[in-house]
């Protein structure tokens, strides 16, 4: 677990010096949000219609800016044969698998905490129960970069991987992607933590599942 | 001897279809409601529907397990019968979704609604389209069979995930059989004559699926055959 740790914080050290992922990320997420809020500025006074649309909106901003730090998370790692290096290290493969992760991850978080507040400014909208809609977000984020890691490693080798991996991640990602815009739209309606329990769970068995399961291929994703 | 074998099924598969065609369209009786009135015939195409949706699962099913046994045993031939049963389960699930589009369209009046089993059932197809895109997109065989084959894995355990999830919402979709866990039955099959059709048309489908993947098989071993040829002549 800890040399997992260090890969990861070697990915974030690398990541924070260039800072070439984070802030296109960023950006990207900022400039959805401006588009959506452009696109939607009609119905923007009245809030019983953010109210429905936010939830949606949210997710497609964090995933289309995860797709493109996920696509970086290997493809990084292609030149000066870094990669090759990185299986040299005297680590389990499954621990690169879990730094990778918890590395994108972390990219994730980043720009949401900068992507909420956006929203909430933009859309002229409060969030209710920050607490309770930073844990669906945790969980929804771990499931895409859990499954997202696994597959940018599978398709670092194609010729066309920047396209190939968000169609291959989108259909994946469907569990995971209903049940939190689900329980996001019912915090947002003012519900509580009780009511959206179902979701979570489901949420976390996804999570369980895929990083369970992609802990013991990954193996088969570096050779050759 | 082995080319006289499967004659024999193409041809036992073709007896198959047309009977169950026969079947669908002449030997079956009206359909009347509860009044007495006679129904429109839309429920009829329920005996496509269900034998493909099943062979389409089965399809998959086999994927997984050719993958797992590729990963474990790095042998050709079950890259081969994965991509077979792939594609030919892509095609199904297709299927599955057109019949029960047209059936929607005529008993609900929308071509398609978000609701559990057609939202899996689009999940499904849209993995393993993916699954021939990824398939398509390596160029190197060693590497496309391993790589597939993760993906493979990865992507059926997805699926009954994907139903679970899914019903958060209510169902709409009529369950024939067996208790529902949700919403109403669809009232069943009762008579003989309607479940003898229904088991007909598994095992017509069910035949034209193991035709097709014999023969795909085959194409594909001729086609690595080719290959080899090739590479060896260079």
């Amino acid at each position: 677990m800890i040399r997992s740790l260090y890969i990861a914080a070697k990915d974030l050290r690398t990541e924070l010096r260039t800072k070439q992922v984070l802030n296109s990320m960023l950006v990207f997420s900022i400039v959805v949000m401006v588009i959506f809020s452009l696109s939607l500025s009609d119905v923007l006074s009245d809030s019983s219609v953010i109210d429905r649309l936010a939830p949606g909106l949210l997710w497609i901003a964090f995933i289309f800016a995860g797709m493109l730090g996920i696509t970086r998370t290997f493809a990084s790692e292609t030149e000066n044969s870094c990669l090759e290096g990185l299986r040299l290290c005297p680590v389990d493969s499954a621990a690169i698998y879990t730094g990778k992760a918890i590395s994108s991850m972390c990219l994730m978080f980043i720009v949401e905490i900068v992507t909420v507040p956006v929203f909430m400014v933009l859309f002229n909208y409060n969030i209710p129960n920050i607490p309770v809609i930073s844990i669906v977000i945790l969980l929804g984020t771990a499931g895409f970069s859990v499954v997202g890691t696994l597959l940018s490693a599978l398709t670092v080798k194609t010729r066309t991987r920047e396209i190939l991996l968000p169609v291959l991640l989108l259909p994946l990602l469907v569990p995971v992607l209903i049940p939190a815009v689900m329980a996001t739209g019912k915090i947002l309606a003012g519900e509580g933590i009780v009511q959206i329990i179902m979701e979570l769970r489901l949420i976390a068995v996804y999570d369980i599942i895929f990083f369970t399961l992609a802990r013991m291929l990954f193996d088969y994703t570096l050779e050759g | 001897m082995e080319n006289k074998k499967l004659k024999i099924l193409a041809f036992v598969t073709t007896a198959l279809v047309l009977l169950s065609m026969y079947m669908v369209f002449f030997s079956l009786p009206v359909m009347r409601s509860g009044a007495g009135e006679v129904l429109d015939s839309s429920f009829k195409i329920f005996y496509f529907h269900m034998p493909i949706a099943i062979t389409a699962y089965f399809a998959f099913f086999i994927v997984f397990a050719a993958s797992v046994m590729q990963l474990k045993s790095h042998d050709v031939k079950w890259d081969i019968y994965a991509r077979s049963a792939a594609e030919i389960g892509v095609i199904f699930a297709l299927l599955v979704l057109i019949t029960g589009s047209i059936w929607a369209m005529a008993t609900w009046g929308w071509y398609w609604i978000w609701e559990p089993r057609l939202t899996t059932s689009l999940a499904l197809f849209l993995v393993y389209v993916t699954y021939l895109l990824l398939r398509q997109a390596i160029e190197d065989p060693e590497s496309r069979a391993r790589l597939a084959s993760v993906f493979g894995i990865v992507g059926f355990v997805s699926v009954p995930l994907s139903f679970f999830s899914i019903r958060l919402w209510r169902s709409a979709h009529p369950l024939m059989f067996g208790e529902a866990m949700y919403g109403s039955t669809g009232g069943g099959l009762e008579g003989s004559n309607l479940q003898f059709t229904l088991v007909v048309n598994f095992l017509a489908f069910l035949a034209l699926f193991l035709t097709l993947f014999i023969y795909k098989s085959n194409m594909e071993i001729l086609k690595e055959e080719i290959h080899v040829l090739r590479v060896s002549r260079r």
